[in-house]
């Protein structure tokens, strides 16, 4: 007889930290204590709070454990889980602090009294392997009830009250999409996940498929009778193998127990889905260049319209959504499109998952009602920027979009406000950098991603960002002048007019979002040719103070070029010709009499 | 899958399996489980009533759980049962047996066994 649940996380960000191992360790701690008939190890997806992995819940106490090391586990199985006393020293700091009696439940944490978890909500709660758990937490009752109950106008039209829109980006109504495919007459239609998550420090969809794949599959199975479709492609990229091996499975599961296949509840509907594996392009995001990818073409976009709920995936009608986009649907049917329209703001209904990356203290996977501001998800959620470091913005959109200021922090985050204040809710990277970030920095490594990722098809895009990489760089290392800031302003809108798809049409966003709300750092690296936050090398200048200098040679010992020299008594010099600028000096340096200029 | 009713009966054998994860219910049985409490033979009346309880569905409702010495170590194994806005009731020298006999008429039926209790117990 089961009593206690230990929940080992068994997304991305854990299965590095070890939790793999850590799984295998407590099993067999578990039979030699003899209680592997009493306690059960559940893998599930993620927790959100990937900073402080591996992470281990313990039920039905609720204990949070954090930074879990196969050594800790004789002692939680002889302490917790056989005599009943919690590790505390284990125990999520947070957790322990907030209650006088024992640690406080999870919910009451910063990290997640704010949260509300929709899209994510079996995540880190079931095993994803085990369709059985899926179904305990209402899973596929969502489609039994469309398929036994409603007609597929009723259920796009339950879509578009709701006020979904979708979470790939762009943010288009996902009833009106599904409407435009169902309007098409044909004799096979397709229904597409697009799973193609390509911006730099995102994994909110690669979450959502390693915690709860079920999810995904019902809402696309929901989507096909909805349009009148029988067969459905996840394109996914092959860099996300846990997700892949999981959906496999939940494929697989589902097809069993004839929840995909032919005649699903004894209705005559007939859904099937097929996983495309995709070589990590980040062009293939787009929709027409990921449904000529599917097609076994060369992932390149194409103009629309026509648009694929009219021509898409072999020519046929096509809905495309994104993957977080699909985690809500079923929920939306089950609990009504009242129930959704009533979180998030006017025109941004239900919550957003963002993945927090950059200078934050609690780097992880979090997701808040639409119109949660910046600084609640910074400051609270996050547990601010560490090391006592002064926030400067926040980038989000990823490669498509901008940096926010710190003077907009108290923006309510949606769709709409972030475009007003010139960035773009994107996919859900949220980046956060303090006052040691260079906001010239930032926007040439957006762009170096851009250009390697630009597919080439038009000139705009592959010629103008390489250009515009080029004169970042020649800033950067203190040959611009300021004639170039107007030059590459120009060069922005020229590139976002003139390009195809998406990708072109916002890769000059980082550029254009850093000159017009940082322009000051701009013109410190062009006029004073200064880096004011020490990041551009070409504009550094490493020196050692003569008066703090004990003459302990380590500086001249660590360089890796000999640039510094002197003798016993005499304060040392860095040969400026010589020096790479490493810092590895002034790292070493024990009396800090070597810094940066 | 043929029918919502085969759905519904997957779910219902499943929910009691995972509603352990769901936080707190509104009654706690908690059981001492310190060294004094296993050497006096916590281990059987734990999982009596982790038994008991899924046996009469109402794992939903009722949390099963261990805790450490309670200080009275003469009357181990020590079982508490908390129920919100209610007084705790403290059985002492517990058995399997008596378990049973706790999850039928205090847990289910609301009446406290009182001959079980530590007010009765002569040392």
């Amino acid at each position: 007889m089961i009593r206690s649940h230990v929940l080992i996380c068994g997304g991305t960000g854990c299965t590095s930290s070890g939790s793999a191992s850590l799984q295998k360790a407590l099993a067999n701690e578990l039979t030699l204590k003899g209680l592997e008939d009493e306690i059960k190890i559940v893998q599930t997806g993620c927790f959100g709070l990937c900073a402080l992995g591996p992470i281990m819940i313990v039920y039905p106490e609720g204990t949070f454990y954090c930074k879990v090391k196969e050594s800790d586990i004789p002692e939680i199985v002889e302490e917790h889980l056989l005599k009943g006393r919690i590790v505390s020293r284990l125990v999520y700091d947070e957790a322990a602090e907030g209650h006088k009696d024992g640690p406080a439940s999870l919910s009451e944490t910063a990290f997640y009294k704010k949260q509300m978890r929709l899209a994510l909500r079996n995540c880190g709660v079931i095993n994803p392997e085990v369709i059985d758990e899926y179904i305990a937490m209402d899973g596929y009752a969502a489609l039994g009830k469309v398929l036994t109950e409603m007609k597929p106008e009723d259920v796009i039209k339950i879509i578009s009250d709701s006020g979904l829109r979708g979470r790939g980006g762009g943010g288009f109504p996902t009833g009106r999409k599904w409407s435009f495919a169902a309007a098409n007459a044909s004799d096979k239609k397709y229904v597409v996940c697009n799973a193609d998550e390509g911006d730099p420090g995102a994994f909110m969809d690669r979450s959502v498929l390693e915690g709860d794949p079920h999810a995904v599959l019902e809402a696309m199975a929901i989507a096909g009778y909805a349009i009148g479709a029988d067969e459905g492609y996840i394109y996914v990229r092959a860099e996300y193998p846990i997700a892949i091996k999981r959906l496999q499975i939940a494929i697989e599961q589902a097809r069993e127990y004839n929840l995909l296949g032919k005649d699903i509840f004894g209705t005559g509907f007939n859904f099937d889905i097929k996983i495309r594996l995709g070589a990590g392009a980040f062009v293939c995001g787009e929709e027409t260049a990921l449904l000529a990818s599917i097609e076994g073409r060369r992932g390149e976009p194409r103009p629309r319209p026509p648009f694929p709920a009219v021509k898409g995936l072999f020519g046929k009608p096509t809905i495309i959504n994104n993957v977080e986009t699909y985690a809500n649907v079923c929920q939306i049917i089950l609990k009504g499109a009242d129930w959704f329209s009533s979180i998030g703001t006017e025109k941004s209904k239900g919550t957003k998952v963002f993945a927090l990356g950059g200078k934050i203290k609690h780097t992880g996977l979090v997701e808040v009602p639409m119109g949660t501001t910046l600084r609640e998800i910074i400051e609270e959620i996050g547990g601010g920027i560490p090391n006592g470091k002064k926030f400067k913005a926040a980038q989000t959109g990823g490669p498509s979009g901008g940096c926010i200021p710190a003077s907009l922090i108290d923006t309510p985050i949606d769709y709409d406000n972030l475009i007003a204040i010139g960035s773009m809710m994107g996919s859900g990277g949220l980046i956060v950098m303090d006052e040691d970030n260079c906001m010239v920095d930032i926007a040439k490594f957006f762009l170096d991603f851009t250009v390697g990722e630009s597919c080439g098809k038009c000139t705009a895009c592959r010629v103008g960002t390489k250009r515009l990489y080029e004169m970042l760089e020649k800033i950067t290392s203190g040959n611009g002048t300021l004639e170039d800031l107007d030059k590459m302003e120009e060069l922005c809108y020229y590139i976002k007019n003139n390009s195809l798809c998406g990708l072109g049409q916002t890769a000059p966003n980082p550029v254009l979002s850093t000159l017009n709300r940082f322009r000051d750092e701009y013109i410190a690296h062009v006029v004073d040719k200064k880096c004011p936050a020490g990041v551009c090398k070409g504009l550094l200048a490493y020196e050692i103070l003569a008066d703090k200098c004990k003459s302990c040679s380590l500086c001249a010992k660590n360089c890796p070029v000999g640039a510094i020299s002197g003798e016993k008594g005499v304060p040392y010099v860095i040969d400026k010709s010589k020096c790479i600028k490493c810092g590895v000096c002034m790292e070493k340096c024990k009396f800090g009499a070597v810094v940066k200029k | 899958m043929k029918s919502l009713e085969e759905l519904a009966a997957i779910r219902d054998k499943m929910k009691g399996k995972v509603s352990l994860r769901e936080g707190e219910n509104a009654i706690r049985v908690v059981v001492g489980m310190a060294t004094c409490g296993i050497s006096a033979g916590a281990r059987p009346v734990l999982n009596a009533f982790v038994e008991e309880v899924s046996n009469a569905g109402l794992s939903d409702s009722v949390t099963v759980t261990q805790t450490g010495c309670i200080g009275i170590c003469q009357f181990e194994p020590v079982v508490e049962v908390f129920e919100t806005g209610k007084e705790k009731v403290t059985y002492v020298k517990m058995t399997a047996e008596k378990a049973k006999r706790i999850v039928d008429e205090h847990i289910k039926g609301g009446k406290v066994v009182a001959e079980y209790t530590i007010g009765n117990t002569k040392l």
